[in-house]
């Protein structure tokens, strides 16, 4: 098990022959992922490197039964790629474009809650997403996650920042902990999954016996997870919130990573954290640490 | 992307929100001039983007073109809480009989558009939200249907706006929300939104912050950007495309993506420094990327030790290191580098380094972010 993505998942990457697309794409299939198709508008018909290329999601979708969607577009298609994936028949995309204007953004998430309410997205503005060993969809190395064993203890990483993300792989593989998924979810205003649907999904994944969360200064998100755990998650966690020394009023980098008007800081949010049992660090080592202690305890 | 509140009026006229007549002045002839065109009596108004203007003395009524030299005079080069005023807007001064609150902006947890309206504007509307939290009116509005008049209408009635304000007020606020989305706003907000004797609505102060990634559709924030206050470091770091925040620490910061930035200004923090500043120099952390990251880092004359924070990922060790390398070879640097090098083929990139026949006393290689930062941090202080 492992969750939104396994080895049946079937992708097509919108974007293939651009730059980005072709690159990522590539790599996934490497990695073993089911990339089966590609979609640039006007080339249809032709190949990237084996991947057949067609003119528009639909077609691709009929042609190869892709259920997920990679999107590699630049900032000003990205959101009309999205809502064609979804239109098609989609059910999992995952966009990985920076720098997609606030306000698209909004009324991209609005108009799929509303047309395609069962439509799950991932980012914008995110690494994306992996099943160690089955599937990595997005901008993830995939040599430095620690496939899930079978016996467990497997932990799931759910991160709003891509190096963290990366981060966090890495303290779990030079620990031998395995990972069912890790999936970032990114530092956009309008992320279209959320730290509550990954635990939840985590929560209800067997091969997942412990979970990891990164947040970032900026919004509610972390805090909004905190009271979801206390009510629903009773699978130990550790967590680590980057941006305490950021000072207020200044952009870090995401376009959500704000402290403003009091709100957003990283103590409230790691407060927030320990209040609903979670484990917190102070560095993304610390982090990883305490969950070489979680899975100690569980094995 | 934050303006200047004449920045912000300019803006509100495009989306046909009343504003005052005025103009912006560099200085004491241009102050008059702008006057005498508003018509007396005029406001002289400090730009500068902090709050408290007017306690501070940078917000003056001149009935005359003698009183806009004085005022102007006094204003133009004050200090307000460490900014400098370099122009003051002078406009046409209002007679005001009531000030209301209004505002555009993401409410993140909702996913959705937050109105905020409120009778009681003219005074910092987070005390307002302390002290009398009910005399706030919130409304989401979906991003995708958009508010109407009706719907702004009900609001405004909901705020307790008077009767002869209500008309005015609601047409404001649909267009203040065309100016939120169509403008590419983070932030739109009028503080005091005014009601004239003559029963006329009208802007007074103009908060607008824009979303720079909507820059490529605005071809007419050219002239915002050129009047953005960056200090010498931030606009040296613009140039060259990289993301950073100038600090006052003494310990320069490279690092490869926001959040491990960030972390590596915790960590640094965290065994008692202090961070000279935020750079993420993305994914690629290539020579070229890296040479203008220590160049920027070079001309903080109070950087004192540099920690380069890398994780590589798809960027693989070996061609960081080489980056490194080349980029030393371009910039002579002031301060020594500490290198925390980890992930894909961090092993090869650490071994370059190290061949490299760097001295130590200019870069140290540590296996840890922790370590590399006490190391950075013993160097910086």
């Amino acid at each position: 098990m492992a969750i939104f993505v396994d080895a049946s998942t079937k992708v097509i990457v919108q974007g293939l022959t651009g730059g980005q697309g072709k690159y990522h794409g590539l790599r996934n299939r490497s990695y073993g992922t089911q990339v089966v198709g590609g979609v640039t508008p006007g080339k249809g018909g032709t190949d990237v490197e084996g991947i057949p290329v067609f003119d528009g999601v639909a077609d691709a979708v009929a042609s190869t039964g892709a259920t997920a969607s990679f999107v590699a577009v630049p900032p000003r298609a990205a959101p009309a790629a999205i809502l064609e994936a979804a239109a098609a028949g989609i059910s999992f995309i995952v966009c990985i474009t920076e720098g997609i204007p606030a306000q698209d953004e909004a009324r991209t998430y609005s108009t799929l809650l509303r047309d395609h309410p069962t439509v799950r997205l991932l980012g914008p503005n995110c690494p994306g997403i992996i099943s160690p060993g089955k599937c990595n969809i997005g901008i993830t190395a995939g040599e430095i996650a620690q496939e899930p064993s079978v016996a467990g203890p497997n932990v799931g990483i759910v991160s709003r920042s891509g190096t963290l993300t990366y981060q966090a792989l890495y303290e779990l593989k030079q620990r031998g902990i395995g990972v069912s998924t890790c999936v970032g979810i990114g530092g956009d205003p309008v992320p279209g999954t959320s730290f509550i649907d990954c635990l939840g999904e985590f929560q209800a994944d067997p091969e997942t016996h412990a979970i990891i969360m990164i947040g970032e200064i900026g919004g509610s998100a972390e805090e909004e997870a905190a009271e979801f755990i206390k009510a629903n998650v009773t699978k130990p966690m550790s967590a680590y919130i980057a941006g305490v020394t950021a000072p207020a009023g200044k952009k870090m980098g995401h376009a959500g990573a704000i402290v403003s008007g009091g709100k957003g800081t990283a103590r409230g949010k790691m407060d927030a954290l320990r209040d609903a049992g979670v484990r917190v660090g102070q560095n993304p080592t610390e982090a990883g640490a305490l969950m070489a202690e979680i899975v100690a305890g569980l094995r | 992307m934050d303006l200047f509140e004449y920045q912000g009026k300019q803006y509100f006229s495009r989306f046909d929100i009343p504003v005052s007549a005025g103009g912006v002045a560099l200085s004491v002839d241009e102050a008059v001039a702008a006057a005498d065109k508003a018509g007396y009596p005029v406001v002289v108004k400090a730009q500068v983007q902090v709050g408290g203007r007017g306690k501070a003395g940078g917000i003056k009524l001149a009935n005359d073109a003698t009183e806009v030299r004085t005022h102007a005079g006094s204003i133009l080069g004050m200090e307000i809480k460490g900014h400098v005023v370099e122009r003051v807007w002078v406009e046409h001064a209002s007679d005001i009989d009531e000030e209301y609150y209004a505002s555009f902006t993401l409410d993140r947890a909702a996913k959705k558009h937050l109105l905020m309206l409120s009778a009681k504007g003219g005074v910092d509307i987070e005390e307002v939200a302390a002290k009398d939290p009910d005399a706030i009116v919130k409304l989401h509005v979906d991003p995708v249907e958009g508010l109407s008049l009706e719907a702004a209408r009900r609001a405004a009635v909901d705020a307790r706006i008077p009767d002869k304000a209500l008309t005015g007020v609601a047409s404001i606020l649909v267009q203040l929300y065309r100016c939120f989305t169509e403008g590419d706003c983070d932030l739109a907000e009028i503080n005091p939104l005014i009601l004239k004797p003559t029963g006329e609505v009208h802007a007074l102060d103009a908060k607008v912050s824009l979303d720079v990634n909507a820059e490529f559709r605005h071809p007419e924030w050219e002239d915002f950007k050129a009047t953005e206050k960056l200090d010498a470091r931030e606009r040296l770091a613009r140039d060259k495309g990289l993301q950073y925040i100038g600090l006052d620490g003494t310990v320069g910061i490279i690092a490869n993506g926001a959040g491990l930035a960030m972390s590596t200004l915790d960590v640094v923090n965290q065994v008692g420094g202090s961070a000279a500043n935020f750079l993420d120099i993305g994914g690629g952390a290539n020579a070229d990327l890296m040479a203008g990251a220590l160049e920027v880092i070079n001309s903080d004359a109070n950087v004192r030790s540099i920690f380069i924070n890398i994780f590589g990922g798809i960027t693989r060790g070996e061609e960081v290191a080489k980056g490194i390398v080349e980029a030393l070879g371009r910039v002579d640097l002031r301060a020594p580098i500490v290198i925390r090098l980890d992930g894909t083929n961090a092993e090869e990139g650490r071994q370059i380094l190290a061949n490299a026949g760097i001295p130590e006393s200019r870069l140290v290689s540590k296996p840890t972010m922790l370590e590399a930062a006490e190391a950075a941090v013993v160097i910086a202080t």
